[in-house]
């Protein structure tokens, strides 16, 4: 009863990471899917996020280390979108696009760059600096609490009140892009993109735009996911990226890249492997384990879980 | 020529001109150098530890300097990379040509230029830098904190012997030197004094996710929980423990300063052995804590309290000495018996001093804010 | 043509060691004082590994991420060679490298039949698991506060003669790795490794095994690079896992991209004017990472082909030029004889 007990707390901390990690691998994926990049910058836009919605908190939220508004809490969420969608957009406009018809290793590189002007412009700019920052958390919400305790006393595994938020806001946000790529006319220009950017360019597409757009809805989710990172593990520094940054991309790969449903399933599996791995084999090994699956899923299918397989043609 | 060898050849003749452009020293002064990552992971630390030792040598010079010499202070960066930090020392022992010198800050920078420190017989006091072997390189080779194996006993004997604490949970940085050489003392005499630690987990740098150790800890109900670690990881935490509901107190050592200002209420109650106390009813503190107030708008932290008695430790030393002859200092260091910011300062025969340390308590304070109130203090 | 090849070795002999002996007579003489020389040297490592990593990305045209996991490989197995085992500097220096090259080939056989891409990230991971094996092996490597005490170069101590001869070494492995990289890519299997740069479709197409000759690049690239690592760890004497961080893989792409994918000078002239800007960047403080970055953007933007692009500045053609007054009509041109032994005739 113990182990199993613990077995399910490990797996309740496993799926509230792997559904922020899910959210990051869905901007790695949507990008991929249309300019075959490997966004490297995409954690920082999650940090750049994450502080945006910091600096929401601590300025309208009154009390620095307790946020007891939820609206605070929604506009943080939607104004930390939107700036990271406006980054997105001026790095890709910048930066990706002159680069479009270059090799892709000029590409890669470019962004490896953009990463490392993002964080290390975070830690010079003042008012951010390289020390880490406390992040505000949430204040007790008497509802979710009793959820939470009602879940404790039934089965007596804790979901914390902010786990459930943020498990809410993730499957929220991965409904809402499904709907968008699949019934709307701008997701079905952006699977045409994805498909075969000439022939979507002869039909008329702006395939500019649908670009630019598939960028801007990649960082937001990303802002949403630092939040939610931030929310979880309080503290907010200029690095922050990297690591939940690197692993939702391996998740991407796991889920088969370019796949919207696989990132997400990628997500979780990688968050419930990490954390099993801390709690029954050795916490020293958890990063380990994150690139030992990526090279175990390269050696048995590269096209990840649900990807297709796709040969190259000339 | 086409552009790209015009900019070759430009390149090839900046490099050559920059390597003849080594410069004499003067005669007047006496020269120490300081190595601190004034920029990179720590410089927070390292910036405050420079702004102290170059206070000191400001009191100093305006003083009149060292039997008449000014001192002159070369600062370089080592971002906290060993790599870098070889390379500074290079430059201040072969074109600055100081006799002495302050750093590194972390251990694993001052490891890496210990052995040539004492081969060119140059004196090096790190202010800060408290892994055992830092010192093991030779009598060049001095240290003004006391080092990891000290203060893990003062934790772990605390934990005993005030706390009562019979069971141990041990949560450290894998990656880090600092973190691991602290568990692996605490355990010793945690140990040897009849008590049991009954779990050690770790995690590496950078992690932000401890709840899966956490579980696992709570699972064995321990009295107190030993985190040794810097203040940034220690608070995220301590966060998580609380939204665990871990009841044990944590305890900690010095790399906890400056987390009352970092940490919300979750760690009240926690314990932390310290170098000084900034709010300690003492003379040389309260003079040290009000000059650099009024020269930085900061509270000093432990590390910069150090630096600061690094350099008067050198300085003291030079003075006694006379001369910059450096072995006639190494042996004037070893002669310093005095009282400092951080505490009546002599070497062992290790050269670390014998100093003892205070073991504080995170209280909070009428205001709401969060204060380190003296819990005990622990002598060698 | 086999006077000409005869000629070719004769004349960069001449000039490695000529260079050689002025920059020994100059450490040894102190105008190049030990802080100089201790930078040159450590160029002299840079260039070894940045030369392996332009074999594999600016050559085979596949970007590796994880260099300074190669090269950490190199270091810690080079000095636990010389430290366990007692065994001489050189031999344990190869074996470090083939060590490496062994890491290399375990790699490399699961990403290299994939898309490039695979390739920059799995090596970056693979960076990052060579991290958590050098810390959690601790009996081996000294774990976390590093391993101390690799035996230095010579230990005479007198600081200038140890300079010059740590400088000699690093010389001296700096031209053997010139001249592996500048025979292999034009030997055979070289141009088979650049025409996979140019289409993998194609060269597959022509006949060439692409996956193989991927692998010899990728397997010779590690080789190089762990015979870097050795260096280091002999030059430091010190090793700590922190050292080999994902930055400094970024480095060496950076030293590559500055100096021209595909040119062996261009890493050269790249590689020792790294050290030296990294050193007098010091004074920007965090902004210099800021500036590194915004230079990788602007080199892929507006000057994709870094310093040297695929050219070379051949030293064989400047010494004909110059003394020989033999014009040829080879379509590679002269320059700078710069830091000396560069070789190769131009790519293409």
């Amino acid at each position: 009863m113990e182990l199993l007990q613990q077995f399910g707390q490990q797996m309740v901390n496993g799926i509230a990471l792997g559904s922020v990690y899910a959210l990051i691998a869905l901007g790695y994926t949507m990008v991929y899917g249309i300019v075959k990049l490997i966004n490297f910058a995409h954690g920082d836009v999650l940090m750049v996020g994450a502080f945006a919605g910091y600096f929401v908190l601590t300025s309208f939220g009154g009390d620095a280390s307790k946020i007891s508004n939820p609206l605070i809490l929604i506009l943080a969420f939607i104004i930390a979108m939107i700036v990271s969608a406006i980054f997105g957009m001026i790095i890709e406009r910048t930066c990706y696009k002159p680069l479009r018809k270059a090799p892709r290793i000029n590409l890669l590189i470019t962004a490896i760059g953009v990463s490392i002007v993002l964080e290390n412009g975070a830690r010079v700019i003042p008012w951010i600096g390289p020390n880490p920052k406390q992040f505000p958390t949430l204040k007790n919400i008497g509802f979710l609490e009793k959820v939470s305790d009602f879940i404790k006393s039934a089965t007596g595994v804790y979901i914390s009140p902010v786990q459930i938020i943020s498990f809410f806001i993730a499957v929220l946000l991965m409904v809402l892009l499904f709907y968008v790529v699949n019934h709307t006319k701008t997701g079905k220009a952006m699977r045409a993109v994805s498909h075969d950017m000439n022939a979507a360019l002869l039909m008329g597409i702006d395939v500019n735009r649908i670009i630019s757009f598939t960028f801007a809805i990649g960082a937001s989710l990303a802002a949403a996911a630092g939040i939610l990172f931030a929310l979880n593990y309080p503290q907010v520094e200029p690095y922050m990226g990297i690591m939940p940054g690197l692993k939702a991309f391996v998740a991407a790969v796991l889920g088969g890249i370019g796949s919207i449903p696989g990132a997400m399933l990628g997500g979780f599996i990688m968050g419930i492997a990490e954390t099993l791995t801390k709690g029954f084999i050795s916490s020293k090994l958890a990063d380990a384990v994150a690139f030992g699956i990526l090279i175990l899923i390269l050696v048995v299918k590269p096209s990840g879980i649900l990807g297709k397989n796709i040969r190259e043609k000339v | 020529m086409t552009k790209s060898k015009v900019l070759a050849l430009l390149v090839v003749a900046v490099m050559v001109a920059s390597m003849f452009t080594g410069c004499a020293g003067g005669g007047g002064e006496i020269k120490i150098g300081a190595i601190q990552p004034i920029s990179g992971q720590v410089s927070a630390y390292g910036t405050q530890t420079r702004d102290a030792i170059q206070m000191a040598v400001d009191e100093i010079n305006a003083k009149g300097g060292i039997n008449g010499k000014k001192i002159k202070l070369i600062v370089e960066d080592d971002e906290a990379n060993p790599e870098k930090t070889v390379n500074a020392f290079k430059k201040l022992v072969t074109q600055d040509k100081v006799i002495g010198i302050i750093g590194a800050l972390t251990s694993k920078c001052s490891l890496s230029i210990t052995k040539e420190a004492q081969q060119r017989k140059v004196i090096m006091i790190s202010p800060s830098s408290t892994n055992d072997t830092v010192t093991d390189a030779g009598d060049y080779i001095f240290r003004a904190c006391y080092n990891d194996s000290f203060q893990g006993q003062v934790v772990a004997k605390f934990a005993q012997e005030t706390l009562k604490a019979k069971n141990a949970a041990i949560l450290f940085d894998n990656t880090n030197d600092y973190s691991k050489g602290l568990r692996d003392n605490f355990k010793k005499k945690f140990e040897e004094l009849g008590g049991k630690v009954v779990i050690e987990e770790s995690y590496a740098t950078g992690d932000k996710d401890f709840n899966a150790q956490l579980t696992k800890i709570k699972g064995t109900n321990p009295d107190v929980l030993f985190i040794p670690d810097y203040y940034s990881t220690v608070s995220l935490i301590a966060k998580q423990v609380k939204s665990q509901n871990i009841k044990a107190p944590m305890l900690g050592a010095d790399g906890w300063d400056e987390i009352t200002n970092n940490a919300g209420e979750e760690v009240v109650g926690s314990f932390y052995s310290n170098h000084y106390s900034p709010d300690a009813d003492d003379a040389d503190v309260k003079n040290f804590v009000k000059k650099y107030e009024e020269k930085y708008k900061i509270t000093p932290n432990a590390l910069a309290a150090l630096g600061y008695d690094a350099t008067y430790i050198l300085a003291e030393a030079i003075e006694r000495a006379g001369s910059t002859d450096t072995s006639k200092i190494k042996d004037e260091m070893m002669k310093t018996n005095k009282k400092f910011v951080t505490g009546q300062i002599k070497f062992n025969e290790k050269r670390n001093p014998v100093k003892s340390a205070v073991m504080v308590e995170v209280k909070k304070g009428s205001d709401g804010k969060l204060t380190a109130g003296f819990a005990g203090i622990v002598n060698p | 043509m086999k006077k000409n090849r005869f000629f070719n070795a004769i004349t960069l002999t001449v000039t490695s060691a000529s260079l050689y002996i002025l920059l020994a007579l100059l450490i040894f003489t102190g105008i190049i004082d030990e802080y100089n020389g201790q930078l040159l040297t450590l160029a002299g490592i840079y260039v070894i590994v940045s030369l392996s990593l332009n074999l594999i990305t600016g050559f085979t045209g596949q970007l590796a991420l994880g260099h300074a996991g190669f090269m950490a490989v190199g270091a810690y197995s080079t000095a636990i060679i010389i430290m366990r085992l007692n065994v001489p500097m050189i031999p344990a220096v190869f074996a470090g490298g083939l060590i490496t090259a062994i890491f290399g080939l375990l790699i490399g056989i699961p990403t290299l039949r994939l898309r490039g891409d695979y390739l920059a990230i799995t090596t970056l991971g693979f960076g990052e698991i060579i991290r958590v094996i050098m810390v959690n092996l601790e009996g081996l490597t000294g774990g976390a506060a590093g391993l101390k005490g690799v035996p230095p170069f010579s230990d005479s101590g007198d600081f200038i003669l140890d300079a010059v001869i740590k400088f000699s070494w690093v010389y001296g492995f700096v031209i053997f790795t010139l001249v592996v990289v500048s025979n292999l890519i034009k030997s055979s299997p070289g141009r088979a490794i650049i025409s996979i740069r140019e289409d993998e479709i194609a060269s597959n197409s022509m006949g060439i095994n692409v996956p193989y000759y991927k692998m010899f690049s990728f397997t010779m690239s590690a080789f190089l690079a762990g015979i870097g690592g050795g260096l280091y760890a002999i030059y430091f004497g010190y090793l700590n896992p922190q050292m080999f961080g994902f930055l400094n893989s970024v480095n060496f792409v950076v030293i590559v991209v500055l100096g021209g994918m595909g040119s062996i000078t261009g890493t050269i002239l790249a590689g020792i004017g790294f050290t030296y800007i990294q050193e007098w960047l010091r004074i920007f403080k965090d902004f210099r990472l800021v500036i590194f970055g915004l230079a990788l953007i602007s080199v892929m933007l507006f000057w994709p082909k870094g310093l040297m692009g695929t050219n070379e500045i051949s030293v064989v053609k400047l010494v004909r030029k110059y003394f020989f007054k033999n014009k040829n009509s080879d379509n590679s041109s002269s320059g700078s004889p710069a830091s000396g032994e560069s070789q190769s005739e131009g790519v293409r």
